[in-house]
């Protein structure tokens, strides 16, 4: 029997719309040019006022000043940032690998849950600059505790992310799964891991930042004790010593690692996530 | 023949120790018909329908589905009163998951989609995502992966209650049309009087507290029913009759709520 089509076809898509796409590059590029323009214009207006009130350096550096320590320093800067660098991204990977595995643990036990939530909670909520000092004793390789007390900041969001997202699952969908009679890894890989992916990638971009606070705070333990590490001790080491454009220009590689971070997670989440999710796809208007 | 396709035997539902939301429920289903479950919201329709299918366990009672060749992957297609498709993937992808559940390959698989996606009138909209398409045309999606399986009985729970008229209309002739060309024997969930005479081969009316049938109500307009028999004589006094059943059910039970 051969079978007819039911109905006539839909129509295609719209024509396009180029005046739509004009306004739409148009709004874009105002999306970057407008927060340019007012970062300048704070930086002038901060300049002037150093130069005009004859604020002196070693209480607040000019933004040129700044610059100049950043282009004189920056060999020595640099391989303090890549520390840093090097520290929050192992963290923020660590965090990853152990919040998704043990989300998904507690997502398939709440037995499990039960008795485990209790050391995240505890892990989540001490401050992690108090646990600091303990870890850097027991720790022998400094590297090995700073990660660790960056990876304690981080970890949370993802597990709870991954949680929440892999008990969100449509009940209409999670039915007719069991109607197919998928196996576990089936549910798993086609249901619950898609189901999961909006509130992982939101917890993601929360870990991005916390990953890079953690590893600033432990370095500033770290760097009280004495140990040369990234750029957060070299901001204690500079203020030790006066040197007020130096601790500036550090903050601002810290500052940029952490855009950097959200940049790169913010679009990460536009890539997985925009031809699906309403969070990240742009309406028209 | 040998006896009823889906014979259902003092099957009851309690959903924990309070409502009795399905009580004692009996009857038999033959292969080929096109059956409605009608009643008010908090009936046990769905309820039913989705002990049927195997979503739901009875709490007493049978439901035998008598076994059929083994030429379909899946003897039961499911459409949900929501397109319930997978949002992250495409039209193709979710017509797809039946088989791929199933453990057909892609390549095998691909022509079935392509076929299934044509039947519902979609060839061209394989690679959409389900946000780009509409609600008639979600829904068409969630049937042509119901059917992308083969399966001999369709169980739809109130699939077009969330669509315009001139939509449900048509679409209500799409399946009657799948129901005839395939052979199917479709158990529909509706709250439509006007939607279950013009479908159904067979009205069971349901009433709520708790939920049991209260009318079997064959129909035997003949076929094929389309847009002129929405207009026929024979249409309105069926609909009439039905309409009666279901006030005179709604007048007994208690309705204050």
């Amino acid at each position: 029997m051969t079978l007819t089509s039911i109905t006539e076809p839909y129509d295609a898509a719209p024509a396009v719309n180029l005046e739509a796409q004009e306004r739409a590059r148009r709004a874009r590029r105002l999306a970057w040019i407008v927060p340019s323009l007012t970062m300048m214009a704070a930086l002038a207006l901060w300049e002037w006022w150093v130069r005009a009130y004859d604020v002196p350096h070693y209480l607040v550096p000019a933004p040129s000043r700044i610059w100049a320590t950043l282009m004189t320093d920056g060999p020595s800067l640099m391989v303090s940032a890549w520390f840093t660098v090097k520290l929050t991204l192992m963290a923020l990977a660590l965090a990853v690998v152990g919040g998704v595995a043990l989300g998904a643990v507690f997502a398939m036990s709440r037995t499990l849950e039960m008795s485990l939530f209790p050391f995240a909670v505890i892990l989540q909520v001490t401050p992690v600059i108090a646990i600091a000092p303990l870890i850097l004793i027991y720790v022998d390789s400094t590297f090995a505790a700073l990660l660790i007390c960056a990876w304690i900041v981080a970890f949370f969001p993802i597990l709870s992310g991954t949680v929440v997202g892999l008990r969100s699952a449509d009940h209409n969908l999670s039915d007719l799964f069991t109607l197919y009679g998928a196996s576990r890894w089936q549910r798993l890989r086609f249901l619950l891991a898609p189901s999961a992916l909006p509130f992982f990638m939101a917890a993601l971009k929360v870990a991005g930042g916390l990953a890079l606070i953690g590893a600033v705070v432990a370095e500033f333990v770290a760097g009280t004790t004495g140990r040369n590490t990234g750029l957060a001790s070299r901001i204690i080491e500079s203020s030790f010593r006066n040197e007020i454009p130096r601790m500036f220009a550090a903050l601002v590689l810290v500052s940029l690692l952490g855009i950097a971070i959200f940049l790169a997670t913010s679009a990460l989440s536009r890539l997985v996530l925009g031809r699906w999710h309403e969070s990240e796809i742009r309406r028209e208007v | 023949m040998a006896g009823p396709l889906i014979r259902m035997d003092r099957v009851r539902k309690q959903f924990g120790a309070g409502t009795l939301a399905v009580s004692d429920l009996t009857l038999s289903i033959d292969e080929g018909e096109f059956v409605s479950f009608l009643g008010p919201s908090g009936c046990g329709k769905s309820t039913a329908l989705r002990m049927i299918a195997g979503l739901l366990p009875v709490t007493a009672g049978t439901i035998a589905i008598r076994p059929g060749a083994e030429e379909a992957e899946h003897d039961l297609g499911f459409v949900f009163q929501e397109p319930t498709l997978m949002p992250w993937t495409s039209v193709a992808q979710n017509v797809y998951l039946p088989l791929r559940m199933a453990g057909v390959s892609r390549a095998e698989a691909e022509p079935r989609v392509r076929a299934a996606l044509a039947d519902v009138g979609l060839s061209r909209f394989a690679e959409a995502y389900p946000r780009e398409l509409s609600g008639g045309m979600k829904m068409r999606v969630s049937i042509a992966r119901a059917m992308v399986t083969r399966p001999r009985i369709l169980l739809m729970d109130e699939p077009f209650a969330a669509l315009d008229e001139m939509t449900r209309m048509k679409l209500n002739n799409d399946v009657l049309r799948l129901w005839a060309e395939r052979g199917l024997t479709v158990i529909f969930v509706t709250h439509s009087v006007f939607e279950s005479v013009y479908l159904s081969s067979r009205v069971l009316v349901m009433a709520a507290r708790p939920g049991r049938v209260v009318a079997d109500l064959p129909l035997s307009a003949p076929w094929p029913r389309d847009d002129a028999y929405r207009n026929a004589a024979r249409y309105v006094t069926d609909c009439r009759a039905v309409s009666e059943v279901l006030k005179r059910t709604l007048h007994d039970a208690d309705i204050d709520h």
